[in-house]
């Protein structure tokens, strides 16, 4: 059994790379326009508030599954087309921004106004007082809601599968179709556990680091 | 000198402010006193440019200025908020170096430098390092008015300086008020409590709720 775990493992690692570099890009790109979107959502320009909430209820209304399959196999009948990988990274930063992006609006709208206002009287600009005062203790507050959608997305990313994506899942189920054992998909449950372990501790590790002060 | 002329301030159509004329004398300790509701705190921002007045104007010894609009000048006003409204991610350094460091552009040991020679003098050495959540209410408050003095304000203005602290403690607020007036600062301290005005006022204007 060794063996065969040995001779199946390239595959399934070669597989979770795939997985882990669509959880990575996404988290690189999604938390940024998320907090930015975030932004959008607290802003008192109306309209634009209104696209964005339109946006954000698009996206969380409807399933990450048909977005990924809407991205790959429809929008090429109207003459956009995406590689697999680009369209799965499409739907994922376009999915997990709005996820992030009312997460944040929800930190956002826990500063109050005083924080605000008394980094007016020492005449801090206003991108100053966001790098510098709001934002710290923005990400301090929704740590532990982001760290859920993170951990979500290392198992979300499994459905590209559909997409024909050569990620863990896929080698995994390859594999025990060919072979006829369980083996592949066990140890794909592993590779995922393992993952998340790692992502948790780095939480931790990071909820940690915003700890020292309240 | 700072001066108001004529100075109303409304809240949807509700008049709180009425044509308030009032002089801040330079190195001069005012008190604006009243009850509670009539328009001190609003009175205290509008000076320190968070409200925009309805009509009315300032004047800074004799020239137009609006506290409102003018952010990018000189420091002219500083504040010390009821409660102090320190910043909970930074140390009590950074709180008050920060924007020294942003807004004076000062290098980092000048602004230090600056930051611990005020602390020494309130009593806060050694709690550069501390977080706000650690320090006591009167800490908190004296740390409030460092990082106001660090921008080098014309102006200190303090909103109900006594009431976030314990009773015991009015003495403290007192001498601190009256020290920095020894070494020239202008303030304007707004309280209901009229012993406490008294005790440290040149000048006291007192603001009348409006019954209507
Ligand atoms: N932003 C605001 N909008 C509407 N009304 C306000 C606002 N701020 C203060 N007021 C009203 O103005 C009056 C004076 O308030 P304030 O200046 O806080 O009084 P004081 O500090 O003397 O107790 C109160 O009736 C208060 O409800
Ligand atoms: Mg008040």
């Amino acid at each position: 059994m060794l063996n065969y775990i040995m001779e199946i493992l390239p595959s399934l690692l070669s597989g979770a790379g795939m997985t882990l570099q669509i959880f990575f890009w996404t988290i690189i790109l999604s938390i940024p326009l998320g907090v930015i979107l975030g932004l959008g959502l607290t802003s008192k320009f109306k309209p634009l508030t209104a696209l964005i909430k339109f946006y954000v209820w698009l996206m969380r209304g409807t399933p990450l599954l048909l977005q990924l399959i809407f991205v790959f196999y429809g929008l090429p009948v109207i003459g956009i087309v995406f590689d697999r990988y680009d369209a799965a990274l499409f739907a994922f930063v376009l999915n997990y921004t709005a996820y992030f992006a009312e997460i944040f609006r929800g930190g956002l709208q826990s500063i109050l106004k005083g924080q605000y206002e008394s980094a007016k009287v020492l005449r801090l600009t206003y991108w100053q007082t966001l790098r510098k005062i709001v934002i710290p203790q923005v990400f301090k507050i929704v740590i532990p809601s982001v760290g859920n959608e993170v951990i979500n997305l290392i198992k979300d990313s499994s459905l590209v599968y559909v997409i024909g994506i050569g990620d863990l899942l896929r080698a995994g189920n390859v594999a025990t179709a060919r072979d006829v054992t369980l083996i592949p998909l066990v140890l794909v449950g592993v590779i995922y556990l393992l993952l998340t372990a790692v992502v948790t501790y780095i939480l931790g590790k990071v909820e940690a680091r915003y700890s020292t002060w309240r | 000198m700072l001066t108001l002329k004529d100075i109303s301030k409304q809240f949807d159509n509700r008049l709180i402010l009425d044509n308030i004329n009032l002089t801040v004398k330079d190195g001069e300790i005012l008190c604006i006193v009243g009850p509670s509701g009539a328009g001190k705190t609003t009175l205290l921002r509008s000076i320190s440019g968070l409200e925009r007045v309805t009509s009315g104007k300032f004047l800074l010894d004799g020239q137009a200025f609006d506290p409102y609009e003018n952010r990018e000048n000189d420091s002219v006003i500083g504040v010390v908020f009821q409660d102090f409204q320190l910043f909970p991610n930074l140390t009590v350094m950074e709180n008050i170096t920060l924007a020294p460091r942003l807004v004076l552009k000062k290098t980092n040991e000048e602004a230090e430098q600056e930051a611990r020679e005020k602390m020494a003098q309130l009593n806060l050495a050694g709690k550069e390092s501390l977080f706000p959540y650690q320090l006591s209410g009167g800490q908190k408050q004296r740390v409030a008015i460092v990082r106001a003095l660090a921008m080098n304000p014309k102006i200190l203005c303090y909103d109900e300086p006594t009431s976030a602290l314990d009773p015991d403690l009015r003495q403290e607020v007192e001498s601190i008020i009256v020290g920095l007036k020894q070494q020239g600062m202008t303030q304007i301290v707004v309280t209901h409590d009229m012993t406490f005005a008294e005790n440290i006022a040149d000048d006291i204007f007192q603001v009348s709720p409006r019954n209507e």
